[in-house]
């Protein structure tokens, strides 16, 4: 008896003590990759990171017009993602809560949050880049896009479930029509929410690479033109990291850091805000 | 005084007109956003659609060419223009099952660390810390593994497995050749450690379904630890998990970046899994741009196709399973 207990002791035992040995083997991966990165990253770090054009390779330069790259097709992308997923969204929330059309999108627009972003690239390309005949910043907002919607479609339904029905009917005993109680009362009530949605969609585009490869392309040079290539930094940092050159890995580096820097600053306020809303 | 009664009678009517007036905007404005949000829905609907109707489009001049014999063959001659998935299609599988036997185990135990052994000051913190690892984009995991941890694997490593294997047949087919430090084995190992966050945290999630009450009673008659993890936690969670770990499974199998760099891109299938190899998304993103003429073009669209089916495929099953765990859960 006292032997049989001991065996299942010793086998408990054992069992939690790989437990947290995965743990510890996890937990280490992952800091050695951060640790790297940030040892890499701002030892390529300097002032002219932020003020100078992508260099020709093997000279010295900066990330500028990747930075700027970034940011306008981020700002283009979520531009025409986000209110598209917002309204799926409020449709699946409010006035189709149990429909079947709701069933099904949700079920669709669950896959399309994890489907390969590469496909989407592929479908962004056959619809855009052929259709122009060139590569353009147009085609890689477009791409980002449809990274975005599915993103928000998901928080914002969340969100407005999680809005009291209390609240709807009150406004509704009052006579506004139904728009109305959505725009002025459930999207007030759920506003952390959205938001936080929103950051996690821009967290999730601005380190995305593959769907941009053949969509934006790439330009060495300084360009705001929408319909004309334009650099990224998570495509710069493909280019540059798989060159030979030490300087364009340096920048590789760099780049990478600051991609890792705002996902981590975004998806934490995010949190912070998601966090305000429950405590209230 | 007649007209007196009238005016009071006409008042109230024209009143009621302005009233009706702004009512009816508001129908149309209420029918208008009901309309707009419908649409909406439908357009993410549409855009599945879009994706499979402009993959198949795509794929036809080399399907046309090539028939089935695509799928097998393992032909890639952009010169000839002649060529097969097999390698990439191989490729994909065997990253991912590689990924998944490091990070399955890894991930199942780190969740079960986060929700019975850790101290409750840690949970949090290291939950969330996990979460946020879940976010970081896959191109950092990829050029870390081309600049760290191929060449340590490369130096110290490979040489040592594949020493030891040596002389055990069969296992030294499978570790064999010179230690590149890129190929499939280092992509896998990548692939594991992307997708170790997502495991964890949604196995984590999984597990605190698990009510206490049942739990409680299972150390009420004695059970130890381990037993009842075993014989009430996983039981209970089981569909979840496997819901999880197909999820994981479908990042894994369309992750691009994180696997590039590595990969060594290399259109064929050797026995050794230190060798040099291609996935679907590798090949794409590595040849696209560089693609010319209709059918090597046709033929990476094609690609992107069958890898679209794949994580779609995997993706589906994992969504059913993981509804209902979450239909439990609401019960």
């Amino acid at each position: 008896m006292s032997a049989l207990q001991a065996a299942r002791k010793t086998r408990s035992a054992v069992a939690m003590g790989l437990c947290v040995a995965s743990a510890g083997v996890g937990l280490i991966a992952l800091a050695f990759i951060l640790a790297a990165l940030f040892w890499n990253g701002f030892s390529g770090l300097n002032l002219k990171v932020f003020t100078e054009m992508t260099p020709p390779p093997g000279s010295a330069g900066g990330l500028l017009n990747a930075i700027v790259g970034s940011l306008i097709m981020t700002f283009f992308g979520v531009l025409i993602g986000a209110p598209l997923g917002m309204f799926a969204g409020t449709y699946m929330a409010e006035y189709g809560r149990n429909s079947k059309l709701t069933t099904v999108v949700r079920f669709i627009n669950d896959i399309l949050l994890s489907a390969p972003s590469i496909v989407i690239g592929l479908f962004v390309y056959e619809i855009t880049v052929v259709q122009m005949g060139h590569f353009s910043a147009i085609a890689g907002s477009i791409a980002l896009a449809f990274l975005v919607v599915p993103v928000v479609v998901r928080t914002t339904e969340d969100m407005l479930n999680l809005v009291p029905g209390s609240l709807r009917e009150a406004a509704t005993a009052l006579g506004l029509p139904r728009s109305l109680v959505i725009r002025h009362v459930a999207y007030k009530a759920a506003r952390a929410g959205l938001i936080t949605g929103l950051l996690l969609a821009v967290a999730r585009v601005s380190g995305e690479t593959a769907p941009l490869l053949f969509t934006a392309l790439n330009n060495q040079f300084w360009s705001t033109k929408l319909d004309a290539p334009m650099a990224s930094l998570p495509v710069v940092i493909f280019q540059f990291a798989l060159s030979p050159y030490k300087e364009w890995q340096q920048l590789a580096w760099a780049g990478a850091l600051l991609i890792t820097l705002a996902v981590l600053a975004l998806s934490i306020t995010a949190r912070v805000l998601g966090a305000q809303r429950t405590s209230k | 005084m007649a007209e007196a009664a009238l005016s009071s009678v006409a008042k109230p009517a024209a009143q009621g007109d302005s009233r009706l007036k702004v009512l009816r905007r508001f129908e149309l404005g209420d029918q208008a956003f009901h309309i707009l949000t419908k649409t909406c829905a439908v357009a993410v609907l549409l855009l599945l659609g879009g994706v499979i109707f402009s993959l198949i489009h795509g794929s036809i001049p080399a399907l046309e060419k090539f028939g089935f014999g695509f799928l097998t063959s393992q032909a890639w001659n952009p010169v000839t223009e002649n060529f097969g998935a097999a390698p990439a299609i191989y490729g994909t599988l065997i990253t991912s099952i590689i990924a998944l036997a490091i990070a399955v185990p890894l991930g199942l135990g780190i969740a079960v660390f986060l929700t019975e052994l850790c101290p409750y000051a840690l949970r949090r913190p290291i939950g969330i810390a996990v979460e946020l690892l879940a976010g970081i984009p896959s191109i950092i995991y990829g050029i870390w593994g081309m600049f760290v941890l191929a060449p340590f694997l490369q130096e110290h490593v490979q040489p040592a497995i594949i020493a030891i294997f040596a002389n055990v047949p069969l296992l030294n087919q499978l570790f064999s050749g010179p230690p590149y430090g890129i190929g499939i084995a280092t992509a896998g190992l990548i692939l594991s450690i992307m997708i170790l966050p997502l495991i964890s945290s949604i196995s984590r999630d999984v597990f605190e379904t698990v009510p206490t009450v049942l739990k409680e009673s299972a150390f009420g008659i004695g059970c130890t630890r381990w037993e009842v993890i075993r014989n009430i936690v996983a039981p209970y969670t089981g569909v979840g998990l496997v819901g999880g770990i197909m999820l994981a499974l479908g990042r894994a199998l369309g992750e691009t970046m994180a696997v590039t760099f590595v990969i060594g891109n290399a259109h064929k299938i050797a026995p050794s899994i230190l060798g040099p190899g291609t996935t679907i998304s590798a090949t794409i993103a590595n040849e696209f741009t560089e693609a010319d003429g209709a059918i090597y073009t046709s033929s990476l669209i094609t690609l992107g196709l069958l890898l679209f089916i794949i994580t779609f495929i995997v993706l589906s099953i994992s969504r059913l399973l993981l509804m209902r765990i979450e239909s439990q859960g609401a019960r």
